[in-house]
């Protein structure tokens, strides 16, 4: 797998989706390019998916909050007869390496979740409308979706095929949304994830799996009703028009590091070190949403959004062995503050702002969730203000300069608090990053509240816990270049697993639930021979011959 | 033990399975016959109910096939679950547990497995009759009526075998399933059935003599595979089911035969020698061969899309579980586990046709369909002899595999019958030539008229050469029941 991924596309190249937009109701229709996988060595057969299709799914659930506002109702429906969608293609699993493959699980997790939140965030509530076999990955597309519709045709039916057949878990949330979101009684819950034809017709509905069981020959109708109904409710009397997300301004260079409009990604991979720098905005906020809407992707909130969000994915799949991510940023603090003020003074009245601010939401939560160590350097020059301290906040560790430095004439390093630091950007157990920081002395959180605007250096950010260390001149180097080093020397297994630890505290949700349970179980499972031996059932998918088990239990 | 060779007649549901002996089948088998009984009622059209039809019944399953003819009202058939008599100390013929005795219980791990092949196999059954419930208003005689229900109630009786193994072995979801087996119907748009060949209307008498020969000839394939199946039970039913599988197939080969042989003594009597002239062959009221080469080339092409993929998981898995074996499986004489076996599987590469050598194991179906297409080659040629007979220049061909497909590695790409790969544009305009029209439909509908009179035959059709159980040609093995 050495082939660039590449997560950027747009509607004319999609391979594997068509939407049709119909007024507040879009059709989301999966029709899968057999012949379009992303690596050579499988077939995507009966819908059935892998990286690239989920690529296209993510593009499509981001273009139909910012290009298509005015849809309240997706209903996500399959393009061939007889099947909505098998699921994951087992052998790309079974050929994928292990990175790949919770790679992958992972970011489709993030789609998952993105389109599972748009109706409650923006109004745009997923329907699925299942007609044909809903199988594994396949019936886990329909779970993260707000109503699951299903045929009674007598053969159409919902299932988690994995442990029978595959030796694997549903790996994207299907068995914590059965038992968090669908609330389907456990013993039964037992019974669905053993059998792997799974449950059909009216017991899918009486046991919970799916929310409506429809005759035949008036299940699109219903779905089509439903669909406006939930459109209409969701948009009602909101004549809203999206702006276009174009291409990004990206260039890669030779040696791995990749430049963005506003954010440089540089690659040391001698070290394993990527740096991303990230650069505050050089003109003032828009004077108002006409020149915001007008401005667009161009508007300098949307466009960091964005850049970040494909370097963290960029990094993830093809930058294996970059295993620190450090972040800084440079820029003019009061700018970074105008923008994020202009953004949430409108929020309330205008829907662009608002998905501008949720977009946000969602790349602070895959900064959390990529499985790196995390550094920030709060240099001179730095911006680190509002949702841009956020980062700090994710990140493992950070560093802050303190005092003048030698022939360094930028500003003094210095971070600043807003309001939006205190709720907007929760994280997957649903605790600001500060709540979460402070879990264990909730009142420093009130005392950082106090903080807010104030510009605090190195002491203050120290005094308050919003930085690990402070150095200053005669330290600074010698102390970051050492922490890298060591970070450099310890297994980058024991690191993930620590950090994931370290970085979750607090409550559990369906969401920590749903990624924790991913890294611990199904990361384990897919390192065991019983699935990926070479007898193991992954491997074996498709020879018939069956998987071969070592039968003690662990 | 006794040999279950003698069925059981004294109970409501004939057997040579000791029903009496299993309360719980039994009861189970008597709460869904009302069900069955009323399918069949809302099936067939009324007055034919109500007649009288000389069918044969099976009174033993012993190798000779004892059967008793006589008339019977169709809703009074005696439909039974009639197994082949157990072979004592049979062992699975192949896949990973070959040698094994064989199972005489479900085994749980291929629960899901037997229990899926076990309904799409019975989900073709009653399928068939659905797909055929009009043909009795206009068969060209009583002969053709009476094999018509002969199949119908045939297909019924391999329905009640199916439903047996699934209430017998499969428990409450077992049970299940054979309820939903008489809920799907054939191109309902409800729950139609689960095979497309399937949902296809069967609208004349020529597609019923078709489909009998090439989608009733999938079925003994299917069946023979399931025969070797080390599953006892299935393997047992579906031995029996072959012996009267095979009598669907001889309606076919002769019934073709028979509409061949009219049109070519018409075109010899009328002086026509070029098989082509359509139009004038036509006008006297008989199939011009080109016509039944269409025919052919639709229920052939789509009978070949029930093998299924030519690459298949699901036939691998099934083969290595010794749940479903290959044609034949006990005169081929590899290992029987094809555990490092290749078979030469058609892949298409950059459009070109091509043989590759795959995994046997996935490779399953493609052998069983390229059994089935030598199969079908037989009566093939013996329509040919029947044309060359009369002098005639014209053969009938089997199409390439690649023509006509929805399923496998060339679905809808636009082949032609000789397997060469056409323009979409070109394919669109030349189609008509290799598959019936609507003109073509037209026709043939227009010569479906009744011939009821015990001896007579309708004018595009000759008699056959023998009766049903021997009897005479004016023989009444129909009477109709005048409402």
């Amino acid at each position: 797998m050495s082939k660039l991924i590449d997560f950027q596309t747009d509607p004319s190249r999609y391979r594997h989706w068509r939407v049709e937009y119909d007024g507040a109701v879009a059709r989301l229709i999966m029709d899968v390019d057999e012949h379009g996988g992303l690596f050579d060595g499988y077939e995507l057969k009966l819908n059935s998916y892998d990286l690239g299709v989920d690529i296209e799914l993510a593009d499509i659930v981001q273009r139909m909050r910012f290009e298509h506002p005015e849809i309240g109702a997706v209903v996500m429906q399959s393009g061939k007869d007889r099947v909505f969608c098998a699921g994951a293609n087992i052998k790309m699993l079974g050929g994928a390496p292990h990175a790949h493959k919770v790679n992958f699980c992972k970011f489709t997790n993030e789609t998952r979740n993105t389109y599972e939140n748009s109706g409650v965030e923006s109004g745009q509530h997923f329907l699925a409308a299942v007609k044909g076999a809903c199988a594994g990955g396949g019936y886990e597309l329909a779970l993260a979706c707000d109503q699951i519709y299903m045929t009674d045709d007598s053969t159409t039916s919902v299932a988690l095929p994995e442990v029978p057949l595959l030796a694997v878990l549903p790996g994207t949330g299907g068995l914590t949304r059965v038992t968090d979101k669908r609330k389907v009684r456990r013993d039964l819950a037992d019974v669905f994830c053993s059998i792997e034809e799974g449950i059909k017709g009216k017991r899918a509905k009486d046991w919970r799996l799916v929310d409506e069981v429809i005759a035949n020959s008036k299940f699109d109708d219903f779905v089509a009703e439903r669909a406006m109904e939930v459109a209409q409710t969701a948009k009602a009397g909101k004549d809203i028009k999206g702006i276009q997300l174009g291409p990004l301004d990206r260039t890669f260079h030779d040696d791995g590091s990749l430049t963005y409009s506003t954010v440089d990604v540089e690659i040391d991979r001698a070290n394993g070190i990527a740096t991303i720098t990230i650069a505050g905005p050089d003109v003032p906020p828009p004077k108002g949403l006409d020149e915001l809407h007008g401005l667009g992707d161009q508007f300098w909130m949307l466009r960091l959004a964005r850049e970040l969000d494909d370097a963290l994915l960029h990094l993830r799949f093809n930058e294996l062995e970059a295993g620190v991510i450090v972040f800084k940023s440079q820029g003019d603090p009061e700018l970074v503050a105008a923008h994020e003020d202009f953004l949430f003074d409108h929020r309330d009245e205008d829907w662009l702002s608002n998905e501008i601010c949720l977009n946000w939401k969602r790349v602070l939560k895959r900064v959390d969730m990529t499985s790196r160590s995390l550094v920030a350097l709060v240099e001179n020059g730095s911006c680190f203000v509002g949702v841009l301290a956020e980062l700090l906040f994710a990140v493992d560790r950070s560093y802050m300069m303190d005092g003048d430095f030698e022939e360094d004439n930028r500003h003094v390093a210095a971070l600043k608090l807003t309001p939006e630091n205190f709720g907007p950007f929760p994280m997957s157990n649903d605790l600001t990053r500060l709540e979460t920081r402070f879990l264990g002395a909730p009142e420093m959180v009130e005392e950082a509240k106090a903080e807010i605007g104030e510009s605090l250096e190195a002491e203050d950010a120290e005094r308050l816990g919003l930085v690990t260390f402070a150095y200053d001149d005669l330290d600074w180097e010698d102390e970051v270049r050492i922490f890298l080093e060591e970070r450099g020397s310890f297994s980058p297994d024991a690191l993930t697993g620590m950090e994931a630890n370290l970085r979750f505290p607090g409550p559990e949700t369906m969401e920590t639930r749903i990624f924790g349970r991913l890294t611990a179980w199904q990361n384990w499972i897919f390192q065991r021979p019983n699935a990926v031996g070479e007898g193991g059932a992954l491997q074996r998918y498709g020879t018939g011959k069956r998987g071969e088990y070592d039968r003690r239990r662990v | 033990m006794a040999e279950l060779v003698n069925v059981e007649y004294d109970t409501l549901i004939p057997n040579n399975v000791g029903l009496s002996k299993d309360r719980r089948v039994q009861k189970a088998l008597e709460k869904w016959h009302p069900g069955y009984i009323n399918w069949w009622n809302d099936l067939i059209p009324r007055e034919f109910q109500e007649s009288l039809v000389y069918l044969r019944t099976t009174v033993s399953v012993d190798p000779k096939g004892w059967a008793k003819f006589d008339y019977v009202k169709m809703p009074e058939y005696r439909w039974g679950i009639l197994l082949a008599p157990e072979v004592e100390g049979r062992t699975i013929p192949c896949g990973e547990h070959m040698g094994d005795l064989a199972w005489q219980e479900v085994p749980g791990e291929y629960r899901a497995l037997l229990q899926r092949l076990i309904v799409i196999q019975g989900d073709t059954e009653p399928g068939s009759v659905e797909q055929q419930r009009f043909l009795g208003k206009t068969a060209p005689s009583l002969y053709d009526m009476r094999n018509l229900f002969q199949v119908n109630v045939e297909e019924g009786r391999h329905l009640w075998a199916m439903v047996y193994l699934l209430q017998k072995y499969f428990g409450r979801n077992g049970r299940e399933e054979a309820d939903d087996l008489l809920r799907r119907s054939s191109g309902s748009e409800e729950a139609p059935r689960m095979l497309g060949a399937f949902n296809e209307e069967t609208p004349d008498w020529l597609s019923f003599f078709m489909f009998t020969y090439f989608t009733d000839r999938d079925g003994k394939m299917q069946l023979e595979s399931l025969a070797q199946s080390g599953f006892d039970p299935m393997s047992r039913t579906c031995r029996f089911m072959l012996t009267e599988e095979a009598h669907h197939m001889f309606v076919g080969e002769t019934g073709v035969g028979r509409v061949i042989e009219r049109t070519c003594q018409v075109m010899k009597e009328n002086g026509i020698e070029d098989p082509y002239d359509v139009d004038k062959i036509r006008a006297l009221g008989v199939i011009d061969l080109p016509t039944i080469q269409k025919k052919l080339n639709m229920h052939y092409t789509l009978s070949l899309d029930l093998f299924g993929q030519e690459v298949s998981t699901n036939a691998a898995n099934a083969f290595n579980a010794g749940i479903k074996g290959r044609y034949m499986e006990h005169r081929l004489t590899d290992d029987h586990k094809l555990t490092d076996a290749t078979y030469p599987v058609t892949q298409l590469e950059n459009d070109a046709i091509v043989l590759k050598d795959m995994p046997a194991l996935t490779a399953v179906n493609m052998r069983l369909r390229d059994d089935y297409r030598r199969d079908a080659s037989g009566g093939v040629g013996r329509w040919n002899k029947l044309i060359a007979k009369h002098g005639i220049q014209f053969e009938m061909v089997l199409p390439h595999e690649a023509f006509n497909r929805e399923i496998g590695v060339f679905a809808k790409k636009p082949f032609d019958p000789d397997g060469k790969l056409l323009g979409q544009t070109e394919y669109d305009e030349r189609v008509g030539d290799w598959l019936p029209n609507k003109a073509d439909g037209d026709f043939i509908a227009s010569l479906m008229v009744p011939c009821t009179e015990p001896g007579e035959y309708a004018g595009w059709i000759s008699p056959p050469k023998i009766g049903i159980d021997n009897k005479p040609g004016d023989f009444e093995y129909v009477k109709l029941h005048m409402a």
